[in-house]
């Protein structure tokens, strides 16, 4: 049932897109099929799409394992353009090793720089008790305006000095760092696998280890976990970390992935992150806040962000729409969880009526993290 | 460096300083509206671009810029109705929601602009308004009493905000409901239409300050706002949800922005030190933060939704 909302929430954001359309003077059933023909139509745009949708899949993962622990982490801007920045620094540091040890190095140096710019705020909201949406914004913008820094200052391509146009932008990167082409005559590169791979290990991490059971059980009830000797600062540094390290991985991806093989600055963060920091948070609320359902989630996404483009070309109807309707679907998907809720508390009312035992207690209360799908089947077994 | 302290530059940087700060402060004196009563509006900063560009067009058109102030504000007010709907009524996580809101007006006033004007025409904004007297003050004249009427509206707000939240009976009502919004019902305070009131206000400043900066910058473009209405909401807390701690914030950003323009401008720092310069506030905000929570206590019902009987 509780699937069903995202769905909806989707649908009617169409709904509202389809209005627009025609208040802008284009045929809603013209665009939706230049959009999916943009999205879907062959085997380049399909690679296009899934390519568009790996950042938001490893952002909405790394979204989730924050919000299963309760915290709210929109620093995933900032924390994809540290990724990059330390990925492309140290591809930059070391331009001569091999692929094989380069290009793992790389990501996981996008890996650190994500967790550190995660960890910042988790740190901040444990011990000093700083409200983490506040700490990640503001790191955001400390962010933007380092990347901008070193990209127009120590880490700019020595050839946009000598020739003077200046182009805020890094010399091409070692070709040891560019990820493999997986589909010949696509863009598909490595990053689909990694993304997914990242998604059914952060999955397992949730539901199939101590650590990520905690970190889950933090999020449901931080003072029952607290009473069980759950340790619910490091959880909250620790979710806050990983959310930041996939986001990194994220930013790695996107500058080792890219066209050019190089980190571009535009001055803003959008820029360089297509808002994927933001957009993730889309697709995680898609994808019922969970690792697997995130996936089909981010394709969808990626497909709208990527039809966009061929909608503006066919319709002139500029592809910015897809940016607002996307804030549509947020906007529902949060505001439908009233009615889940009222769903759930209907059943229990039901079971205290029928006096059904095991259906009261198995249902969960109000502590669920907001949006969050009731907690899976396993016990406490780790409560001891 | 010794160029920067001839009393001309000083005058202009501090001038432009309160000039700089007028969009954080409209937006940020109503996001403390909201929050006192309960309730983060995080998509500010997308209601500030939708404000913007009703504004810019408007007087784009020939409306005028009063015009342009109006439509400002009903944007604001019926984006803030949404707001409210969603966090009020429909009780969704306000952290999230705010997201949403703040793509929809990034994404929609993106559109409309590309769609209804392309190329970024600047327009007039408000003539300097030179207060008689005051503005022929040596020093203090040019600094504080020779800008448009909208920076002055800003600063007013702030004694204005500051009586209506502390010494009327609407302000009450608005603390109350935000420190404990059950017993504020008992007593026959309606917390929904309370907080309906104030995200409504909240958001009609943002549109203002959307409006301003457009205005005062002669010039719409995608994103013009580059964040300013996250920033807003991270000096409600700066400034421990009082209007004067907020506008302290925003002259705080206002003025970094100002001096930075300037020692740039005059080649004292290189082009490339001053994103360094501009992450000062973010970093202060942040201590500023860690500060404050030792210190401060948040209105106690912030972000969470009320549900009678609940």
């Amino acid at each position: 049932m509780g699937t069903l909302f995202p769905v909806a929430a989707v649908l009617a954001a169409l709904v509202v897109g389809a209005v627009m359309l025609l208040l802008l003077g284009a045929s809603p059933g013209e665009g939706f099929a230049a959009m999916i023909d943009g999205a879907f139509g062959g085997p380049r745009e399909l690679a296009d799409t899934v390519n568009k949708a790996v950042p938001l899949l490893l952002v909405g993962v790394g979204i989730t394992i924050a919000f299963r622990a309760n915290v709210i982490n929109i620093g995933g801007e900032g924390q994809i353009v540290l990724g990059a920045l330390t990925a492309t620094a140290l591809a930059l540091a070391l331009p001569d090793w091999p692929a094989v040890v380069l290009l793992p190095l790389g990501l996981a140096a996008g890996l650190v720089g994500g967790a550190v710019w995660g960890a910042v705020p988790g740190a901040l909201k444990a011990y000093f008790g700083v409200n983490e949406i506040l700490s990640t914004i503001m790191l955001n913008i400390v962010a933007v305006q380092g990347m901008n820094y070193l990209l127009r200052g120590p880490m700019i391509d020595p050839a946009e000095i000598e020739s003077g146009s200046r182009i805020p932008q890094t010399m091409r990167l070692p070709p040891a760092t560019d990820l493999p082409v997986l589909v010949p005559d696509t863009r598909l590169n490595l990053g689909a696998v990694i993304a997914v791979v990242a998604a059914v290990v952060v999955y397992v991490f949730l539901w199939r280890t101590t650590y990520g059971y905690r970190i889950r059980a933090v999020g449901l009830n931080p003072f029952a976990s607290r009473y069980a000797g759950i340790d619910v600062k490091r959880s909250t540094v620790v979710a806050l970390t990983l959310s930041g390290a996939l986001c990194g991985l994220a930013g790695a991806i996107l500058v080792f992935g890219s066209e050019s093989h190089r980190m571009v600055t535009d001055g803003s963060t959008t820029g360089f992150t297509g808002s994927a920091g933001f957009n993730g948070i889309v697709a995680a609320l898609f994808g019922g806040l969970h690792p697997i359902g995130t996936i089909p989630a981010s394709f969808l996404f990626g497909a709208l962000l990527v039809g966009a483009n061929r909608l503006q070309r066919v319709t002139q109807v500029p592809s910015a729409l897809v940016i607002a309707l996307n804030g549509l679907v947020v906007v529902f998907v949060v505001s439908s969880a009233i009615w889940k809720r009222r769903l759930e508390q209907r059943a229990q009312l039901e079971a205290v009526q029928t006096g059904d035992q095991a259906a009261q207690t198995s249902l969960p209360g109000d502590v669920a993290p907001a949006a969050a799908d009731p907690p899976g089947r396993d016990s406490g077994t780790d409560d001891g | 460096m010794g160029e920067f302290f001839t009393s001309a530059v000083l005058v202009s940087t501090v001038a432009s300083g309160l000039r700089l700060s007028t969009s954080y402060l409209f937006a940020a004196v109503g996001e403390t509206f909201g929050q006192r009563s309960g309730v983060l509006n995080l998509g500010v900063d997308g209601i500030m671009l939708l404000g913007a560009f009703g504004a810019y067009y408007t007087v784009l058109n020939g409306g005028g810029l009063w015009l342009g102030m109006v439509v400002a504000i009903t944007v604001g007010l019926v984006m803030g109705l949404a707001m409210a709907f969603t966090s009020v009524t429909l009780q969704a996580e306000q952290g999230i929601s705010g997201i949403g809101f703040y793509l929809f007006g990034l994404g929609l006033s993106d559109l409309l602009f590309q769609k209804l004007v392309g190329t970024p025409l600047p327009i007039r904004g408000f003539p300097e308004l030179r207060i008689p007297f005051l503005a022929d003050l040596p020093v203090v004249g040019e600094m504080l009493f020779s800008h448009s009427i909208v920076v002055y509206a800003a600063f007013l707000l702030v004694p204005v905000a500051a009586f209506v939240l502390n010494r009327t009976t609407l302000g009450l009502k608005i603390r109350s409901v935000g420190e404990n919004p059950e017993a504020a019902d008992t007593l026959g305070v309606s917390v929904a239409g309370v907080r309906y009131l104030t995200v409504m206000t909240g958001s009609a400043l943002a549109g203002l300050g959307g409006a301003a900066l457009a205005t005062e910058l002669g010039i719409f473009q995608q994103n013009l706002t580059a964040g300013q209405g996250f920033i807003a909401v991270a000096l409600v807390y700066f400034g421990a949800w009082r209007p004067v701690g907020v506008m302290a914030g925003s002259l705080l950003y206002g003025l970094v922005a100002s001096v930075v323009l300037q020692l740039k401008t005059l080649g004292i720092i290189p082009r490339s030190a001053s994103e360094l310069a501009a992450m000062l506030p973010a970093v202060l905000t942040i201590l500023a933060l860690v500060v404050a929570v030792q210190r401060e206590r948040q209105p106690a019902a912030l972000t969470k939704p009320y549900e009678r009987g609940a």
